[in-house]
């Protein structure tokens, strides 16, 4: 089953950080193949940050991202230039108090930035309460995977806070409608 | 490198532009040891000259250069293909060179470790042409526990340091063992030394540089052959060969072949004859048809070139279009 | 050994006019290599392109004669590769601060362990006698036919602005103070800048009324001066003449510097 991810938001969110993650988790602790692209160059740190994600259980042929069936979109700008033509049959998470608009396909809207400072005082770790959504709503890696790759990933000394970010988002969408 | 290199006993230098790294790679080669540098656009037009250099004074380096978007500045962050024939041809003079072109994580890593036995056997730079879409991507890569690879063949101590036995390379010189070699990028006899008016020493040289290479070009010749018994072939090397792969994934027509190289020079024009059949060669690349061109000179069978430039890579449904079109419904 | 020792004579006859200096430079810099016991295969000198640059050439040692204006990056990549070599760059004036000028501010700038050895003839002699950064103003060469118009650059300055350990400058006519300049050079940790003032008859001397090939070196001597002169005339107020050949120690220091043997 191959899926694809698109990620998008703006430069200092770690848009790509968490695309690395996911894409780690997959191959890593889950055994599948993933390969992580992204935009590259200024107008990829002022303005709307994007990375993807392939995750398939097959070998990744054609590398690029062609129909994301998994939106994370944690910008205004993100939603507009990498969001806005999300097929019907998607599913988009959206931090909802940075991004006003909301898609034609089915979305899950996730306060990340605003939990990130609120409940954990750190509003860095918002992707990765994006993360621990993203997984939990989708189910696209495993939960252990996630959580192993978020540790392999973050810097010493921040492994507490980042895997209680990472909960915190699952908490987030948990019981949710997942239709 | 900068952080791994040392880790693994290795030098680290960032120098002062990319005509002092390629200088400073071909420096490093002499003292015995494996050295490389990496660029993209207008660096590996810098590096030109004294890749030439290398080529003259037969020093071991490996060049990688991710590809993207030119002439000039160009697309500083965007996928291209559009230095194949620059690293054949860029340097002036006559000569021959290796190229390597990876598709995949996995190739940037084992085709690395090739390039360097491939560039101590040879004597040459050897060049990894990968492209922004290989070089920026992460996937999934099995890193062996070790990499077993080949040794610099030593000179045999009374033989002059530029003769060169029937495989017309000669045994490297290594700085400070003793050889007192001298080395200079002006055409050389065999002792190394000057001798830039004798037309006879000028072409045994050059045509002893080209030789050593080309001669061996169906040995070293590294592709993929997918259905042989094919009548319309891609033929690719770099990103757009999983754009393709795709393509014979999702239709697995047996009328459509694909030739994948994974080394573009020496050009190993026996890769063509792999497909008796063929009636047709699609050639999809980043960029306005290099290797098309190359291909046409080997073969009477009809090359059509899918150039495509800017920074996107062919879709699996462009291809598919593309060969459509060529078979007889 | 003697210095003549270190000569490759199956190379005999060399490419250098009759009269030229850079071969008084050659044999300043192969004595103090020889004082100093080096062994011969542990030497690499390394050179770019002109007339100095052909000195390697004529070594016994293992030598690299490279491009216009490169040698100390390729100088650079065999320290840093092999630091327990010996490695020393011949270069010139065109070679050195016209071509490869970045590069070298950027080795003085490491500080790498590398002694330079510059033949400033103040012109490029090998390809016709264009002008070149140290031709001075007024100096005629095929491309200032009416006098050099531009400022030319100080080397030794240069070296110590960006970094070099020790940097000192001679002439052609200095031989024992820049055999001995050498030999302090080749001991000294970090970049080494040896700047030598040579005369050049065929391209630089005749087109700038030096008819005999001792005219030009006459005009070395009598028209450099001790460095701590020239300054102590300067402190008490008085002026040194225009076209004065600074000579003498500018620098000598411990900056960090790179590829030394611990």
């Amino acid at each position: 089953m191959r899926h694809e991810v698109r990620f998008s938001g703006f430069g200092g969110q770690g848009i790509i950080l968490a695309a690395v993650i996911l894409g780690r988790g997959a191959v890593m602790y889950d055994g599948k193949y993933a390969v992580q692209t992204q935009v590259y160059g200024p107008e990829a740190r002022g303005g709307a940050s994007m990375s993807a994600v392939i995750i398939d259980d097959d070998p990744i042929l054609y590398p690029k991202v062609t129909a994301p069936d998994i939106y994370v979109i944690m910008s205004q700008e993100g939603f507009e230039k990498y969001g806005v033509t999300a097929a019907p049959g998607a599913v988009m998470l959206i931090d909802s108090d940075l991004v006003h608009s909301r898609p034609g396909c089915r979305y899950i809207e996730v306060p990340a930035t605003r939990e990130a400072k609120d409940v954990l005082k750190r509003e860095i770790v918002a992707n990765i309460i994006m993360l621990g959504a993203l997984v939990e709503a989708t189910g696209v890696v495993t939960q252990g995977a996630i959580e192993k790759a978020v540790l392999d990933s973050v810097p010493k000394g921040t492994e507490a806070l980042n895997t209680k970010a990472l909960q915190h988002g699952g908490g987030l969408v948990r019981g949710r409608d997942k239709g | 490198m900068a952080v791994k290199l040392p880790k693994a006993g290795g030098t680290f230098i960032q120098m002062e532009d990319e005509i002092a790294g390629i200088a400073a790679v071909i420096g490093a080669s002499w003292t015995g040891m494996r050295a490389m540098t990496a660029t993209s656009g207008p660096g590996f037009s810098l590096m030109m000259e004294n890749i030439g250099f290398a080529i003259m004074t037969e020093t071991p380096c490996v060049i990688v250069n991710i590809q993207r978007g030119g002439p000039s500045t160009g697309q500083p962050t965007m996928a291209a293909q559009g230095d194949m024939l620059q690293c054949r041809f860029g340097s002036h003079g006559d000569y021959s060179i290796i190229a390597l072109s990876p598709a995949s994580v996995q190739e940037m890593y084992d085709l690395t470790a090739k390039a360097f036995d491939l560039a101590d056997r040879f004597r040459v730079p050897v060049f990894l042409m990968a492209d922004e879409i290989i070089g920026h991507m992460r996937e999934r890569i099995e890193i062996p526990d070790a990499v077993p690879h080949g040794e610099r063949r030593a000179a045999d101590r009374g033989v002059l340091p530029f003769a060169a036995g029937p495989d017309d390379i000669p045994g490297f010189t290594t700085f400070g063992k003793g050889y007192r070699v001298h080395v200079t990028g002006l055409t050389h006899d065999e002792r190394g030394y000057p001798a830039t008016t004798s037309p006879k020493i000028h072409e045994d040289l050059v045509m002893r540089l080209v030789r050593k290479v080309e001669d061996r070009r169906h040995e070293i010749a590294d592709y993929e052959v997918v259905n042989p018994d094919a009548e319309v072939i891609f033929v690719t090397y770099g990103a757009p060969a999983r754009s393709v792969s795709q393509v014979l994934h999702d239709d697995a027509d047996p009328r459509i072949g694909h030739l994948r190289l994974r080394l573009v020079w020496p050009f190993p024009d026996s890769a063509i004859r792999s497909f008796p059949d063929a009636k047709v060669f699609l050639v999809p690349e980043l960029n306005l048809g290099q290797i098309a061109r190359e291909i046409e000179r080997h073969t009477t069978v009809e090359v059509r070139s899918l150039p495509k430039i800017g920074g996107d890579l062919h879709t699996p449904r462009e291809l598919a279009e593309a060969s459509g079109r060529c078979i007889a419904p | 050994m003697t210095f003549l020792e270190w000569f490759r004579a199956d190379r005999l006859p060399h490419i250098y006019c009759t009269g030229c200096g850079n071969g008084t430079v050659i044999n300043c810099t192969l004595s103090a290599v020889d004082e100093l016991g080096w062994d011969p295969d542990r030497c690499v000198f390394i050179s770019g392109i002109g007339c100095s640059s052909r000195a390697p050439g004529y070594i016994i040692t293992d030598s690299l004669h490279t491009t216009h204006g490169r040698a100390l990056a390729f100088a650079t990549g065999v320290k840093m590769a092999d630091p327990t070599l010996h490695v020393v760059v011949f270069t010139g004036d065109g070679d050195l601060a016209a071509i490869g000028g970045n590069h070298f501010i950027h080795a003085c700038r490491r500080n790498i362990d590398l002694t330079v050895v510059c033949m400033n003839n103040q012109i490029y002699g090998m390809t016709g006698g264009q002008g070149s950064p140290t031709t001075p103003v007024g100096g005629i060469s095929t491309t200032t036919p009416y006098g050099s118009a531009e400022p030319a650059f100080d080397l030794c300055a240069l070296a110590v602005a960006a970094g070099a350990n020790y940097v000192t400058r001679w002439t052609t006519y200095h031989v024992k103070e820049l055999t001995k300049a050498v030999h302090a050079g080749l001991t000294h940790p970090g970049l080494s800048f040896i700047e030598v003032f040579v005369q050049c008859p065929t391209n630089y001397g005749r087109r700038n009324r030096f008819k005999q090939v001792s005219d030009q070196i006459e005009f070395l001597k009598t028209h450099s001066m001790i460095r701590q002169k020239a300054e102590r005339i300067r402190g008490e107020g008085g002026q040194v003449k225009d076209g004065t050949i600074e000579i003498g120690e500018f620098v000598k220091r411990s900056r960090p510097a790179m590829g030394v043997v611990k």
